[in-house]
Protein backbone atom coordinates (compact mmCIF):
# COMPACT_ATOMS: atom_id res chain seq x y z
CA UNK A 1 0.00 0.00 0.00
CA UNK A 2 1.35 3.58 -0.83
CA UNK A 3 2.16 5.76 1.92
CA UNK A 4 0.31 8.30 2.58
CA UNK A 5 1.05 11.32 -0.20
CA UNK A 6 3.62 13.80 1.19
CA UNK A 7 4.56 10.57 4.01
CA UNK A 8 1.97 11.17 6.33
CA UNK A 9 -1.77 10.77 6.78
CA UNK A 10 -2.92 13.76 8.68
CA UNK A 11 -6.27 13.40 11.02
CA UNK A 12 -6.67 16.85 12.58
CA UNK A 13 -9.78 16.03 14.86
CA UNK A 14 -10.30 17.20 18.10
CA UNK A 15 -13.54 16.58 19.51
CA UNK A 16 -13.16 17.49 23.11
CA UNK A 17 -12.30 21.12 22.44
CA UNK A 18 -14.98 23.88 21.99
CA UNK A 19 -15.88 26.66 19.56
CA UNK A 20 -18.37 28.49 22.48
CA UNK A 21 -17.40 31.78 22.58
CA UNK A 22 -15.96 31.95 19.63
CA UNK A 23 -16.50 34.38 16.64
CA UNK A 24 -18.53 32.09 14.21
CA UNK A 25 -18.77 31.98 10.02
CA UNK A 26 -21.22 30.03 8.61
CA UNK A 27 -19.46 28.42 5.23
CA UNK A 28 -20.58 26.53 2.57
CA UNK A 29 -21.80 22.89 1.87
CA UNK A 30 -18.30 22.50 0.10
CA UNK A 31 -16.31 24.55 2.09
CA UNK A 32 -17.58 22.21 5.20
CA UNK A 33 -16.63 18.81 2.96
CA UNK A 34 -12.86 20.14 2.14
CA UNK A 35 -12.48 20.99 5.98
CA UNK A 36 -13.38 17.30 6.56
CA UNK A 37 -11.27 16.20 3.71
CA UNK A 38 -7.60 17.93 5.44
CA UNK A 39 -9.10 17.00 8.57
CA UNK A 40 -9.64 12.97 7.81
CA UNK A 41 -6.44 13.17 5.63
CA UNK A 42 -8.18 13.14 2.47
CA UNK A 43 -5.95 15.82 1.45
CA UNK A 44 -2.87 14.63 2.84
CA UNK A 45 -0.46 16.28 3.37
CA UNK A 46 -1.73 19.63 4.13
CA UNK A 47 -3.32 20.43 7.38
CA UNK A 48 -5.04 23.51 6.75
CA UNK A 49 -6.13 26.11 4.00
CA UNK A 50 -3.14 27.15 2.11
CA UNK A 51 -0.82 29.89 3.15
CA UNK A 52 0.64 32.20 0.24
CA UNK A 53 4.07 29.91 -0.62
CA UNK A 54 2.13 27.15 -1.21
CA UNK A 55 -0.87 29.08 -2.95
CA UNK A 56 1.78 30.47 -5.05
CA UNK A 57 3.99 26.93 -5.58
CA UNK A 58 0.98 25.18 -6.68
CA UNK A 59 -0.14 27.76 -8.97
CA UNK A 60 3.65 28.19 -10.66
CA UNK A 61 4.89 24.76 -10.16
CA UNK A 62 2.20 22.36 -9.27
CA UNK A 63 4.10 21.60 -6.17
CA UNK A 64 3.55 22.13 -2.53
CA UNK A 65 6.20 24.60 -1.26
CA UNK A 66 7.91 21.48 -0.13
CA UNK A 67 8.19 19.98 -3.79
CA UNK A 68 5.17 17.33 -2.97
CA UNK A 69 3.22 17.25 -6.03
CA UNK A 70 -0.26 19.40 -5.41
CA UNK A 71 -2.21 20.72 -8.52
CA UNK A 72 -5.18 22.61 -7.05
CA UNK A 73 -5.33 25.22 -4.96
CA UNK A 74 -7.30 24.21 -1.50
CA UNK A 75 -7.93 28.16 0.08
CA UNK A 76 -10.11 30.04 2.16
CA UNK A 77 -11.81 33.42 0.84
CA UNK A 78 -13.19 35.91 2.87
CA UNK A 79 -13.91 40.26 2.64
CA UNK A 80 -13.18 41.27 6.09
CA UNK A 81 -13.02 40.91 9.59
CA UNK A 82 -10.20 38.83 10.71
CA UNK A 83 -6.60 39.30 11.42
CA UNK A 84 -3.69 37.03 11.33
CA UNK A 85 -2.92 34.78 14.87
CA UNK A 86 -6.70 34.98 15.13
CA UNK A 87 -8.97 31.91 16.11
CA UNK A 88 -12.43 31.52 14.50
CA UNK A 89 -15.16 28.78 14.79
CA UNK A 90 -16.29 27.62 11.26
CA UNK A 91 -19.70 26.24 11.85
CA UNK A 92 -21.95 24.97 8.64
CA UNK A 93 -25.58 24.07 7.68
CA UNK A 94 -24.91 20.36 7.88
CA UNK A 95 -23.75 20.67 11.68
CA UNK A 96 -20.00 20.68 11.04
CA UNK A 97 -17.94 22.37 13.06
CA UNK A 98 -14.36 23.24 13.09
CA UNK A 99 -11.78 25.67 14.62
CA UNK A 100 -9.28 27.62 12.04
CA UNK A 101 -6.53 29.19 13.31
CA UNK A 102 -5.85 31.85 10.59
CA UNK A 103 -1.41 32.06 10.07
CA UNK A 104 -1.72 34.72 7.46
CA UNK A 105 -3.90 36.94 5.40
CA UNK A 106 -2.87 37.77 1.92
CA UNK A 107 -4.55 39.06 -1.45
CA UNK A 108 -4.42 37.22 -4.72
CA UNK A 109 -4.78 38.12 -8.24
CA UNK A 110 -7.72 35.92 -9.73
CA UNK A 111 -6.88 36.09 -13.21
CA UNK A 112 -4.29 34.81 -12.75
CA UNK A 113 -5.64 31.70 -10.52
CA UNK A 114 -8.15 31.04 -13.46
CA UNK A 115 -4.93 31.16 -15.74
CA UNK A 116 -3.02 28.73 -14.19
CA UNK A 117 -5.55 26.43 -12.82
CA UNK A 118 -8.26 26.25 -15.51
CA UNK A 119 -6.01 27.40 -18.59
CA UNK A 120 -8.50 30.31 -19.33
CA UNK A 121 -10.13 33.05 -18.36
CA UNK A 122 -13.29 32.39 -19.69
CA UNK A 123 -16.35 33.17 -17.27
CA UNK A 124 -18.65 30.24 -18.98
CA UNK A 125 -15.90 27.49 -17.42
CA UNK A 126 -17.54 26.70 -14.16
CA UNK A 127 -14.32 26.61 -12.13
CA UNK A 128 -13.54 30.56 -13.54
CA UNK A 129 -16.65 31.69 -12.41
CA UNK A 130 -16.49 30.18 -9.18
CA UNK A 131 -12.79 31.66 -8.85
CA UNK A 132 -13.86 35.49 -10.12
CA UNK A 133 -16.97 35.38 -7.54
CA UNK A 134 -14.70 34.68 -4.78
CA UNK A 135 -14.18 37.08 -2.21
CA UNK A 136 -10.79 39.44 -2.33
CA UNK A 137 -9.07 38.05 0.56
CA UNK A 138 -7.07 34.54 1.23
CA UNK A 139 -6.68 33.23 4.76
CA UNK A 140 -4.52 29.88 5.15
CA UNK A 141 -3.87 28.48 8.02
CA UNK A 142 -4.51 24.86 10.11
CA UNK A 143 -7.96 23.74 10.78
CA UNK A 144 -8.95 21.35 13.62
CA UNK A 145 -12.29 19.27 13.37
CA UNK A 146 -14.64 19.31 16.32
CA UNK A 147 -17.61 17.55 14.42
CA UNK A 148 -18.18 15.95 11.62
CA UNK A 149 -21.38 17.30 9.11
CA UNK A 150 -24.40 15.41 9.36
CA UNK A 151 -25.46 14.38 6.15
CA UNK A 152 -27.11 11.65 3.60
CA UNK A 153 -24.73 9.06 2.40
CA UNK A 154 -23.08 8.55 5.21
CA UNK A 155 -23.36 5.24 4.95
CA UNK A 156 -21.01 5.51 1.73
CA UNK A 157 -18.26 7.54 3.45
CA UNK A 158 -15.11 6.02 4.56
CA UNK A 159 -12.10 8.02 5.27
CA UNK A 160 -8.37 7.25 4.04
CA UNK A 161 -8.03 5.63 7.47
CA UNK A 162 -10.68 3.31 7.29
CA UNK A 163 -10.32 2.37 3.36
CA UNK A 164 -6.29 1.38 4.48
CA UNK A 165 -7.85 -0.82 7.13
CA UNK A 166 -10.31 -2.41 5.00
CA UNK A 167 -8.21 -3.15 2.01
CA UNK A 168 -5.77 -4.86 4.39
CA UNK A 169 -8.40 -6.63 5.55
CA UNK A 170 -9.51 -8.19 2.36
CA UNK A 171 -6.18 -8.33 1.45
CA UNK A 172 -5.82 -6.76 -1.22
CA UNK A 173 -2.05 -5.37 -2.38
CA UNK A 174 -3.02 -3.44 -5.25
CA UNK A 175 -6.15 -1.79 -5.84
CA UNK A 176 -7.21 0.79 -8.95
CA UNK A 177 -9.38 3.76 -7.94
CA UNK A 178 -11.87 4.31 -10.13
CA UNK A 179 -13.17 8.23 -10.07
CA UNK A 180 -16.38 9.21 -11.35
CA UNK A 181 -19.27 11.97 -11.71
CA UNK A 182 -21.98 9.85 -13.64
CA UNK A 183 -23.84 7.06 -13.78
CA UNK A 184 -22.55 3.73 -15.04
CA UNK A 185 -22.67 2.47 -18.63
CA UNK A 186 -21.06 -0.62 -20.42
CA UNK A 187 -17.85 1.33 -21.49
CA UNK A 188 -17.25 2.31 -17.55
CA UNK A 189 -18.21 -1.08 -16.85
CA UNK A 190 -15.54 -2.05 -19.12
CA UNK A 191 -12.60 -0.06 -18.21
CA UNK A 192 -13.29 -0.86 -14.55
CA UNK A 193 -13.04 -4.35 -15.06
CA UNK A 194 -10.30 -4.25 -17.10
CA UNK A 195 -7.81 -2.60 -14.89
CA UNK A 196 -9.37 -4.91 -11.96
CA UNK A 197 -8.38 -7.77 -14.23
CA UNK A 198 -4.26 -6.64 -13.03
CA UNK A 199 -5.36 -5.80 -9.18
CA UNK A 200 -6.93 -7.09 -6.26
CA UNK A 201 -9.77 -4.71 -6.18
CA UNK A 202 -10.98 -2.03 -7.03
CA UNK A 203 -12.58 1.42 -5.41
CA UNK A 204 -15.04 3.15 -7.39
CA UNK A 205 -15.24 6.15 -5.68
CA UNK A 206 -18.22 8.71 -6.59
CA UNK A 207 -17.43 12.22 -6.50
CA UNK A 208 -20.26 13.98 -4.00
CA UNK A 209 -20.93 17.74 -4.42
CA UNK A 210 -21.64 20.54 -6.26
CA UNK A 211 -22.14 19.90 -10.40
CA UNK A 212 -23.27 21.79 -12.81
CA UNK A 213 -26.78 21.26 -14.02
CA UNK A 214 -27.80 18.49 -16.07
CA UNK A 215 -25.22 16.40 -14.38
CA UNK A 216 -26.89 13.12 -12.51
CA UNK A 217 -27.95 13.37 -9.08
CA UNK A 218 -25.77 12.03 -6.68
CA UNK A 219 -28.60 9.39 -5.08
CA UNK A 220 -29.24 8.29 -8.54
CA UNK A 221 -25.51 7.47 -9.27
CA UNK A 222 -24.94 5.91 -5.49
CA UNK A 223 -28.02 3.94 -7.01
CA UNK A 224 -26.91 2.86 -10.04
CA UNK A 225 -23.37 1.99 -8.85
CA UNK A 226 -24.93 -0.51 -6.29
CA UNK A 227 -27.21 -1.80 -8.63
CA UNK A 228 -24.40 -2.70 -11.26
CA UNK A 229 -22.09 -3.56 -8.61
CA UNK A 230 -24.92 -6.55 -7.14
CA UNK A 231 -25.90 -8.01 -10.06
CA UNK A 232 -22.29 -7.98 -12.39
CA UNK A 233 -19.26 -7.46 -9.39
CA UNK A 234 -17.80 -10.00 -7.60
CA UNK A 235 -18.35 -9.02 -3.96
CA UNK A 236 -15.02 -9.40 -2.57
CA UNK A 237 -13.04 -7.44 -5.76
CA UNK A 238 -15.29 -4.01 -5.55
CA UNK A 239 -15.64 -1.28 -2.77
CA UNK A 240 -17.96 1.85 -3.30
CA UNK A 241 -17.40 5.05 -0.99
CA UNK A 242 -18.03 8.67 -1.92
CA UNK A 243 -15.80 11.46 -2.37
CA UNK A 244 -17.45 14.93 -1.04
CA UNK A 245 -15.61 17.46 -2.82
CA UNK A 246 -16.79 19.33 -5.38
CA UNK A 247 -15.78 19.05 -9.03
CA UNK A 248 -13.49 21.91 -9.87
CA UNK A 249 -13.44 21.14 -13.98
CA UNK A 250 -9.90 21.72 -14.04
CA UNK A 251 -9.20 18.75 -16.63
CA UNK A 252 -5.70 18.22 -16.71
CA UNK A 253 -4.73 19.78 -12.96
CA UNK A 254 -7.57 17.73 -11.40
CA UNK A 255 -6.50 14.47 -12.86
CA UNK A 256 -3.43 14.83 -10.70
CA UNK A 257 -5.71 15.88 -8.08
CA UNK A 258 -7.87 12.82 -7.87
CA UNK A 259 -5.05 10.55 -7.90
CA UNK A 260 -3.65 12.19 -5.01
CA UNK A 261 -6.48 11.28 -2.88
CA UNK A 262 -6.84 7.96 -4.13
CA UNK A 263 -3.41 7.79 -3.23
CA UNK A 264 -4.40 9.04 0.36
CA UNK A 265 -7.11 6.16 0.18
CA UNK A 266 -4.25 3.46 -0.02
CA UNK A 267 -4.91 2.91 -3.55
CA UNK A 268 -2.09 2.10 -5.72
CA UNK A 269 -3.49 2.71 -9.50
CA UNK A 270 -5.79 5.28 -10.47
CA UNK A 271 -7.93 5.28 -13.88
CA UNK A 272 -7.29 8.32 -15.90
CA UNK A 273 -10.02 8.03 -18.96
CA UNK A 274 -10.84 10.98 -22.34
CA UNK A 275 -11.60 14.22 -20.43
CA UNK A 276 -10.83 13.62 -17.01
CA UNK A 277 -12.54 16.00 -15.48
CA UNK A 278 -13.26 18.12 -18.27
CA UNK A 279 -16.01 20.43 -19.56
CA UNK A 280 -17.10 22.08 -22.54
CA UNK A 281 -13.85 22.24 -25.16
CA UNK A 282 -11.19 23.94 -22.37
CA UNK A 283 -8.94 20.43 -22.77
CA UNK A 284 -7.55 17.88 -24.98
CA UNK A 285 -9.15 14.94 -25.10
CA UNK A 286 -6.02 13.57 -23.80
CA UNK A 287 -4.10 16.33 -21.28
CA UNK A 288 -5.13 14.55 -18.76
CA UNK A 289 -3.03 11.60 -19.38
CA UNK A 290 0.05 13.72 -20.24
CA UNK A 291 0.16 15.46 -17.28
CA UNK A 292 1.35 12.76 -15.57
CA UNK A 293 4.44 12.56 -17.19
CA UNK A 294 5.63 15.57 -15.31
CA UNK A 295 5.43 13.56 -12.07
CA UNK A 296 7.63 11.01 -11.30
CA UNK A 297 6.81 11.48 -7.72
CA UNK A 298 3.29 11.12 -7.62
CA UNK A 299 3.04 7.80 -5.90
CA UNK A 300 0.12 6.28 -7.65
CA UNK A 301 0.46 4.91 -11.17
CA UNK A 302 -1.70 6.14 -13.58
CA UNK A 303 -3.70 3.65 -15.90
CA UNK A 304 -4.90 5.66 -18.93
CA UNK A 305 -7.99 4.46 -21.04
CA UNK A 306 -9.08 5.45 -24.27
CA UNK A 307 -12.68 4.99 -25.30
CA UNK A 308 -14.50 1.77 -25.21
CA UNK A 309 -17.31 1.04 -28.13
CA UNK A 310 -19.70 -1.52 -29.21
CA UNK A 311 -18.11 -3.07 -32.14
CA UNK A 312 -21.08 -4.92 -34.49
CA UNK A 313 -18.60 -7.10 -36.45
CA UNK A 314 -16.69 -8.03 -33.28
CA UNK A 315 -19.89 -8.63 -31.58
CA UNK A 316 -18.59 -7.53 -28.53
CA UNK A 317 -16.93 -4.48 -26.47
CA UNK A 318 -13.44 -3.21 -27.81
CA UNK A 319 -11.72 -0.45 -28.03
CA UNK A 320 -9.44 1.37 -30.92
CA UNK A 321 -6.24 -0.54 -29.76
CA UNK A 322 -7.68 -3.75 -30.30
CA UNK A 323 -10.68 -3.90 -32.98
CA UNK A 324 -9.59 -3.54 -37.23
CA UNK A 325 -13.00 -2.43 -38.36
CA UNK A 326 -13.96 0.62 -39.49
CA UNK A 327 -16.25 3.18 -37.59
CA UNK A 328 -19.55 2.17 -39.20
CA UNK A 329 -19.50 -0.63 -37.47
CA UNK A 330 -19.10 0.99 -34.10
CA UNK A 331 -21.95 1.98 -31.28
CA UNK A 332 -20.32 4.86 -28.88
CA UNK A 333 -20.61 5.38 -25.42
CA UNK A 334 -22.16 8.84 -25.16
CA UNK A 335 -23.17 10.04 -21.83
CA UNK A 336 -24.93 12.53 -23.95
CA UNK A 337 -26.50 10.46 -25.97
CA UNK A 338 -27.55 7.84 -22.88
CA UNK A 339 -28.80 10.69 -20.80
CA UNK A 340 -31.00 12.53 -24.16
CA UNK A 341 -32.52 8.57 -24.03
CA UNK A 342 -33.16 8.95 -20.63
CA UNK A 343 -35.11 12.35 -20.38
CA UNK A 344 -36.86 10.75 -23.07
CA UNK A 345 -38.07 8.18 -21.14
CA UNK A 346 -36.21 5.45 -23.34
CA UNK A 347 -34.81 2.40 -22.23
CA UNK A 348 -31.24 2.65 -23.66
CA UNK A 349 -30.39 -0.57 -25.21
CA UNK A 350 -28.32 -3.44 -23.17
CA UNK A 351 -25.45 -3.08 -24.91
CA UNK A 352 -25.18 0.72 -23.58
CA UNK A 353 -26.67 -0.01 -20.31
CA UNK A 354 -27.50 -2.70 -17.75
CA UNK A 355 -31.11 -2.97 -17.41
CA UNK A 356 -31.11 -3.22 -13.57
CA UNK A 357 -28.75 -0.01 -13.88
CA UNK A 358 -31.12 1.71 -16.73
CA UNK A 359 -34.27 0.83 -14.29
CA UNK A 360 -32.92 2.42 -11.40
CA UNK A 361 -32.46 5.62 -13.16
CA UNK A 362 -35.77 5.37 -14.78
CA UNK A 363 -37.39 5.22 -11.77
CA UNK A 364 -36.69 8.97 -10.47
CA UNK A 365 -39.12 11.64 -11.82
CA UNK A 366 -36.52 13.68 -12.62
CA UNK A 367 -32.49 12.12 -11.73
CA UNK A 368 -30.84 15.54 -12.93
CA UNK A 369 -29.26 18.43 -11.22
CA UNK A 370 -31.95 21.19 -12.07
CA UNK B 1 9.56 28.71 -18.44
CA UNK B 2 12.15 30.36 -18.43
CA UNK B 3 15.10 30.91 -15.97
CA UNK B 4 13.71 34.48 -15.11
CA UNK B 5 10.11 33.47 -14.85
CA UNK B 6 11.87 30.50 -12.31
CA UNK B 7 13.81 32.83 -10.08
CA UNK B 8 10.71 35.27 -10.23
CA UNK B 9 8.50 32.59 -9.18
CA UNK B 10 10.25 29.90 -7.11
CA UNK B 11 13.17 28.99 -5.08
CA UNK B 12 16.93 27.20 -7.19
CA UNK B 13 20.03 26.79 -6.13
CA UNK B 14 22.57 25.17 -7.80
CA UNK B 15 23.85 21.82 -8.04
CA UNK B 16 27.53 20.91 -9.27
CA UNK B 17 27.95 17.82 -11.44
CA UNK B 18 30.50 16.54 -13.46
CA UNK B 19 31.05 18.31 -16.93
CA UNK B 20 31.14 14.79 -18.52
CA UNK B 21 28.25 13.59 -16.92
CA UNK B 22 26.01 17.20 -18.11
CA UNK B 23 27.31 16.89 -21.88
CA UNK B 24 26.26 13.17 -21.37
CA UNK B 25 22.60 14.64 -20.19
CA UNK B 26 22.61 17.03 -22.45
CA UNK B 27 23.04 14.62 -25.45
CA UNK B 28 20.57 12.19 -24.02
CA UNK B 29 17.67 14.81 -23.75
CA UNK B 30 17.96 16.30 -26.91
CA UNK B 31 14.60 15.59 -29.05
CA UNK B 32 12.91 14.75 -25.90
CA UNK B 33 10.56 17.04 -23.11
CA UNK B 34 13.30 17.92 -21.53
CA UNK B 35 14.34 21.49 -22.23
CA UNK B 36 17.29 21.93 -20.11
CA UNK B 37 19.90 19.88 -18.26
CA UNK B 38 18.61 21.05 -14.80
CA UNK B 39 14.55 19.78 -15.48
CA UNK B 40 16.12 16.41 -16.32
CA UNK B 41 18.14 16.06 -13.46
CA UNK B 42 14.69 17.67 -11.39
CA UNK B 43 12.92 14.59 -12.55
CA UNK B 44 15.65 12.05 -12.10
CA UNK B 45 16.10 13.01 -8.37
CA UNK B 46 12.20 13.57 -7.44
CA UNK B 47 11.47 10.05 -9.02
CA UNK B 48 14.51 8.53 -7.09
CA UNK B 49 13.44 9.97 -3.77
CA UNK B 50 10.15 9.42 -4.44
CA UNK B 51 10.78 5.19 -4.89
CA UNK B 52 12.61 5.42 -1.52
CA UNK B 53 10.14 7.32 0.89
CA UNK B 54 7.55 4.36 -0.82
CA UNK B 55 9.62 2.03 0.91
CA UNK B 56 9.57 3.36 4.54
CA UNK B 57 6.89 2.50 7.20
CA UNK B 58 3.15 3.30 6.72
CA UNK B 59 1.44 4.41 9.54
CA UNK B 60 0.83 1.50 12.33
CA UNK B 61 -2.77 2.33 14.03
CA UNK B 62 -3.37 1.27 17.83
CA UNK B 63 -5.17 -2.49 18.00
CA UNK B 64 -8.00 -0.26 19.49
CA UNK B 65 -8.58 2.23 17.50
CA UNK B 66 -7.89 -0.71 14.70
CA UNK B 67 -10.81 -3.23 16.07
CA UNK B 68 -12.76 0.10 16.49
CA UNK B 69 -12.26 0.88 12.76
CA UNK B 70 -13.38 -2.53 11.69
CA UNK B 71 -16.43 -2.33 13.86
CA UNK B 72 -18.04 0.64 11.41
CA UNK B 73 -16.63 -1.23 8.71
CA UNK B 74 -18.72 -4.02 9.51
CA UNK B 75 -21.87 -2.06 10.84
CA UNK B 76 -21.87 -0.23 7.22
CA UNK B 77 -21.70 -3.89 5.37
CA UNK B 78 -17.79 -3.48 4.01
CA UNK B 79 -16.33 -5.87 5.85
CA UNK B 80 -18.32 -9.23 7.02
Amino acid sequence: MPAPHGGKLVRRIDSSKSIEGMDRVEVSRDMAHDIENIANGVFSPLEGFMCSEDFESVLHHMRLANDVPWTIPIVFDFEDGFKEGDEVALVAENGMEAIFSIEEIYTYNKKEYAEKVFKTTDVAHPGVKKVMEMKEKLAGGKITLIKEGNEEFNKYYLKPYETRILFKEKGWRDIVAFQTRNVPHIGHEYVQKTALTFVDGIFINPIVGKKKKGDFKDEVILKAYDALIKHYYLKDRAVLAILKTEMRYAGPREAIFHAIVRKNFGCTHFIVGRDHAGVGNYYGPYEAHDIFNEFPDLGITPIFFRSFFYCKKCGGVVNEKICPHDKEHHIYYSGTKIREMLQRGETPPEIMMRREVAEIIMSYDNPFVE
Amino acid sequence: MSEEKKEEKGKYTTVSIPTPLAEKIKKRIEGTGFNSISSYVTYVLRELLASMEEEEQEEVFSKEDEEKIKERLRALGYLD
